[in-house]
Formats: C-alpha cells, structure tokens, sequence
C-alpha cells in the first residue's frame, strides 16, 4: 500500500471518504453470505432458516472483514465487524422477546376470540362447572383475584417502601439516624434477594400462627407474602428518585420559610413523582405475576371470590400453572355438560392448554394496562421544561 | 412598621461539623441598604452569609455559635423556630432555582402555596403582579403567567426567584453570587433591580465581582483565609467607597487591586 507516501493526502477527508464502501456493497455481501450458507446447508441435506441466519451471520462477519480489509483498511474493518456484532447482540437480545410476545397473541389471542359461547367469553366467565374437555370457561375469577390481590399488595408496600425512601433520603444524615439507615439499607438489599417462594412460606407462617385452622387460605395472606417482594424494590427505586432531585430546590423551599416535611410533601415529592409512579409500576409487574407464594397462601377455586378474608381465591399465574399442568383433555363424547348450570360445551383435547395461553395473554395485557396508566401520570406530572 | 433596626453579628463562629470554617464575625449591617460581602472563593463569605437565615444548618453537622440579632431578635437563641427566621430573610441563590413542576405564576406565589396558607384569587394576582414588577420581570411575563418557570432565560429566572423571594414580603434578602452565571445585561437587569429594592429592604449580597461590589453596594466586607484548612475572618468592614479607595487593611488592598489571589 501506498499510504505511507501519500500521508497528507489520507488525512483529507475526500480521499478518506473515497476509501469507504457504500452500503449496498455491505448489503451484496450479507446476500450473498446468506445463499452461500444456504447452497452449503442444502449440500449436507439440513436446510433450514435458523440455520442459515446463523451461518449466514457467521460468514458474513468473515467476508465483511475480509472485503473491508483489503478495499478499506484495517481500522474501518474493524469497525465493521464489531457494528455487526452490535447487531447481532441486539437481535439475539430481542429475538425471545419478540417470539415470546407473538406466541402468546397467537395462541392466547385465538382462544379469546374464539371463545364460546360468544366472543371475549373468555374474560367474563369463571371455571365454575367447567369439566374434562368443555371448551368454554374463562379467566375473570382468576383476572379479579389477582387485581385485588396485588391491589392490597401495593397498598401495603407502596406506604412502607415511599416512607423508608423519605427516611433514608431526607431524614438520616446524622447521628444515630444514620447508622439505622445503614442498616435498613442492608436488610432491604437483603430482602431484595428473597426467593418469592421463601416470602410464600413466611405470609403463611405468619398468619397460620394466629390461626386455630391450619388449612385456612384467604386473599390477605398472598398480599402479605408479595408485599415482602415489593416493599425492596419500591424503597430501592424511590430511593433513587428522590436522590434525584437537586439540592437546590430544597433549598428554595426552605429559604422560602417552608417547614421541612411541607418541603418533602409539596416540592420532592411533586418533583420526583414520575420517576416514583414508574418505579411503582415495575414493582407491581414485578409481583403481579409471581406463582409460588399464591400457590401456597391462597390456593386455587373456580368461581368468583371478592373477600379477601374468606378462604382460597383464584389468581391468573396459578391459574396458568394449574391449566398447563392439567395437559390435554380426554374427550369420549363431543360434548361436555356443566354440571352447575348445564350449558352444553363441544369437547376440545387441547382445551386446558389453549386457556393456559389465553390467561397469559391477559396477565400480560393487565400488566401493558398498568405500565400504561404510569405512563400517563408520569406524562401529565413530570416538570415541565418547555416554553 | 416600626423603624429598621440594623443586623447585629457578635462573635460569630461557623462551624461545619469539627471544622472552623468562618471566626469570629462583629459587625453591624445597616438596615435599607445593599451590603457586599467580597472575598476570594472558600473563604467562607457565602457560608457567613447563610448564617444570617439560619440556611447553613440545612447541610448535615454544620452549627454556628454567636449571636445574629435581627430587629433586635436573636435569630440564634433557644427556641427560634429557622422556618420563622426564613421568612422574615428570604435567599437569591447563584444557581437560578425555580420549582421545575410550577408555572411563572406558581412559582411566585410559591412561599404562599408550599406552606398551604389560602389565598384569595385577587389577593393572589395581586400579589403575582407586584412581585413580579418588584423583580422588572411584570413586562416580560405578563402574557405567559401560565407556562413553566423553567422556560423562561437564565437572567429572567433569576429575577423570577427574586420575585419569590420578595413575595413573601421579607425584611432582608440575601443574594450568594445572583449574577454568576448570567451575562452582562442580564447582570445589568439585576443589578438596577438591587438598587430599587434596597428601598424597602435590607440586602446583603456576596459577589466575586469588585466591580458589582462597587456598583451596587453602600458598605462592603472583605473576607479572607490564611490558608487551606484555617478559618475565615472579616478582615475590614466599611463604606464601599472607603474600601475600593483607601483601604486600611494592607490585604484588602491587594485583593482589590489585584496583586493577590
């Protein structure tokens, strides 16, 4: 090469700028690297598309680096390859996601529709009476034992986690304060490592140690046991929020003669509540679709329960859990009777695992919903910057 | 109202937890006029300054000892309430801070809303409108009381939290270095609008800039340190013209002239 000898020339950005390949060069050869690995998948016999997007990626990073070598130099091809591990990384990260996502519309958003005896059935009927093969019942027990399970959860924690934030942001600078914040931060940094299953067994314990019956379950008890999962994460992110906010504007307040819990209430408080409402949000999407600890607190029914005091309660993760693991269905006649109301149902083999699907979708739908409201509040709420 | 007592600093010590920061202040600071404080950085001036609301206390572990009369009250004595204090002696700081989440109109009115005193609608437009015209920022806001504090330019910022600062009709107002970080006209803007509020109260400001300091002010304090790690001290107190022209500290002199720092 003779880039030693026309150094000030290189320098300049035309000469540089006629080295560089335009993408469509870039492009011919991911094309061609995909049928390259194409024809040499068909020559050993296993042709299939996983199997060329993988090859195809592996030998495009090759001759990218080959071709960008010798045209651009080594600098640019260097460049190249890692921008098309970048790529890659990303799509690997966003491939279960994506997949996952369309699965769950496909399977669980065929069932909803499809649902007997009329559309979205699904979401407005119970399992009560629903036996063998019916291919009918639905999610609604299910859907309001987790809202109001997770509702009383949240109304638990969100009081406990915001109050220990305050403390640990605003009120523990000195003295004795300081080293009790030292240590509610280590046991929240702990109990933000309980297995979910652990915290299942401990609202248990705590409420069967009042209790003279020990096969009692009821809605309270789950909420205790996924209040202990959400108080961490909601000190952990409020904790962060409120550090967020500049010093300045505490100052401002005091300065103004405003006391200093008005300080926290109106000016902290109002300034970080986007930040706070997300961080919320996350802690509830969090719990909201935790199985083990309502598997052991509140169990599983087929009808409706609105008490949150008075016995099991169905919840849609254990509701998943339940369904998938009841497998596919033996139907030896076509149809199925309820044997509560005596609605006539055709018999589907694949009945149980459909609603398995069906409920997932509408866990995640509640959890979209969810995130959707904190988006709203943090939108409406947040400083405004603009003119 | 009765006639303005001046402020009265006897044998001030500021501490910031073991640390002596500032030793040893007397000095009487006249009422219904400005007052400079001059200095250079880290000798402690803007933390005497925060003393006079009782401000400096906010940071973890820092106290003052002494006593700071104002009105004949010593701001330190048992049992003072520091919100009462801050009332009556409002804070500009350097960094233009108004409340982000609030409109123009908000922020003004803020000392009022934040400690939820009610306030009827006319009382509160009347009270946004002379504010605002107190601070020269009535003409240019007028038509937007509604939009963000934070849209506004730094220089209108800063005069915005002036505005809220007079609003909850203080006695005294202190200013840590109000113009730092605005330009020339900016700084112009403010510096006029000192020169009209020292009609009605007493202003105590901390510049880095001698020329601000001989602009606006009718006394001046010079601060100096001997050394990283040893306490500040009020070197000279006097008339402003007094200062810039015939100091009687040898330190003053070469602070101002320049041959020092």
């Amino acid at each position: 090469m003779s880039t030693a000898t026309t150094t000030a020339s290189t320098l300049s950005g035309a000469r540089a700028a006629e080295r560089r390949l335009p993408l469509w060069h870039l492009l011919l050869t991911g094309a061609a690297s995909l049928v390259l690995a194409a024809l040499i998948l068909a020559t050993f016999g296993n042709l299939s598309i996983v199997g060329v997007i993988l090859l195809g990626y592996v030998l495009h990073l090759v001759v990218t680096y080959v071709y960008s070598r010798v045209r651009e130099g080594r600098r640019w091809a260097a460049d190249r390859v890692v921008m098309l591990l970048v790529i890659g990384a990303f799509a690997i990260a966003l491939f279960p996601l994506l997949s996952l996502l369309w699965k769950v519309l496909v399977e669980g958003g065929s069932r909803v529709v499809k649902a007997a005896p009329h559309p979205l059935a699904f979401w407005t009927s119970d399992m009560s009476g629903v036996i063998g093969g019916a291919d009918a019942g639905g999610v609604l027990h299910a859907a309001i034992g987790t809202l109001l399970i997770t509702f009383w959860a949240s109304v638990i924690s969100i009081p406990i986690g915001l109050f220990t934030a305050i403390f640990l942001v605003e009120y523990s600078s000195t003295g004795w304060k300081r080293t009790l914040a030292k240590g509610v931060t280590f046991l929240v940094d702990i109990m933000t490592g309980i297995p979910s299953i652990v915290a299942g067994l401990f609202g248990l314990a705590l409420f069967l140690a009042f209790m003279p019956d020990q096969s009692v379950r009821m809605g309270i008890m789950g909420s205790v046991a996924l209040s202990l999962l959400m108080i961490p994460t909601v000190v952990r992110s409020s904790e962060e929020m409120l550090r967020l906010v500049p010093l300045d504007l505490r100052e401002a307040a005091y300065a103004l003669g405003v006391p200093k819990w008005l300080t926290v209430v109106r000016v902290v408080l109002r300034t970080s509540i986007a930040g706070l409402t997300t961080g919320i949000t996350l802690a509830i999407a969090r719990v909201i679709g935790e199985t083990a600890p309502l598997l052991l607190t509140v169990g599983m029914v087929t009808g409706i329960n609105w008490s949150m005091f008075d016995g099991r309660m169905a919840t849609l993760p254990t509701f998943i859990n339940q369904q998938y693991r009841a497998g596919s269905a033996q139907c030896r006649t076509d149809t199925v009777t309820n044997v509560v109301n005596g609605d006539v149902y055709s018999c589907s083999v694949t009945t149980n695992i459909d609603r398995a699907w069906a409920a997932a979708l509408t866990l995640i739908v509640i959890v979209m919903v969810l995130n959707l409201i904190a988006r709203l509040i943090s939108h409406y709420f947040s400083p405004k910057l603009s003119r | 109202m009765a006639a303005p007592q001046p402020i009265t600093v006897e044998d001030l010590n500021i501490y910031y937890g073991d640390f002596l920061a500032v030793e040893d202040v007397n000095v009487t600071i006249q009422p219904r006029s400005v007052t400079a404080l001059i200095g250079p950085s880290g000798c402690g001036k803007s933390t005497f300054l925060r003393t006079l609301n009782r401000m400096h206390e906010v940071i973890p572990g820092a106290y003052a000892k002494g006593t700071v009369e104002i009105n004949g009250e010593n701001i330190y004595a048992q049992g003072v309430d520091p919100v009462n204090v801050r009332r009556r002696v409002g804070m500009v700081f350097q960094k233009a801070n108004p409340f982000p989440t609030m409109s123009i109109r908000d922020n003004v009115l803020a000392g009022v809303k934040l400690n939820n005193r009610r306030i009827s609608k006319r009382d509160a437009d009347e009270l946004v409108e002379s504010s605002l015209k107190g601070a020269n920022l009535w003409n240019e806001v007028k038509d937007r009381l509604d939009k963000p504090g934070m849209g506004l330019s730094g220089g209108q910022q800063q005069r915005l939290c002036i505005a809220r600062t007079i609003a909850v009709r203080p006695e005294v107002v202190l200013m840590d270095e109000p113009c730092s970080a605005l330009d020339p006209i900016s700084t112009l803007a403010i510096e006029d609008l000192i020169h009209e509020l020292k009609d009605n109260y007493t202003i105590v400001i901390v510049t880095h800039n001698m020329q601000q300091a001989s602009r606006v002010s009718d006394r001046t304090g010079f601060f100096n340190i001997a050394g990283t790690g040893k306490p500040g001290h009020l070197i000279e107190f006097d008339d402003t013209e007094k200062m810039f022209t015939n100091p009687e500290n040898k330190q003053t002199e070469d602070y101002i002239s320049g041959r020092f720092g």
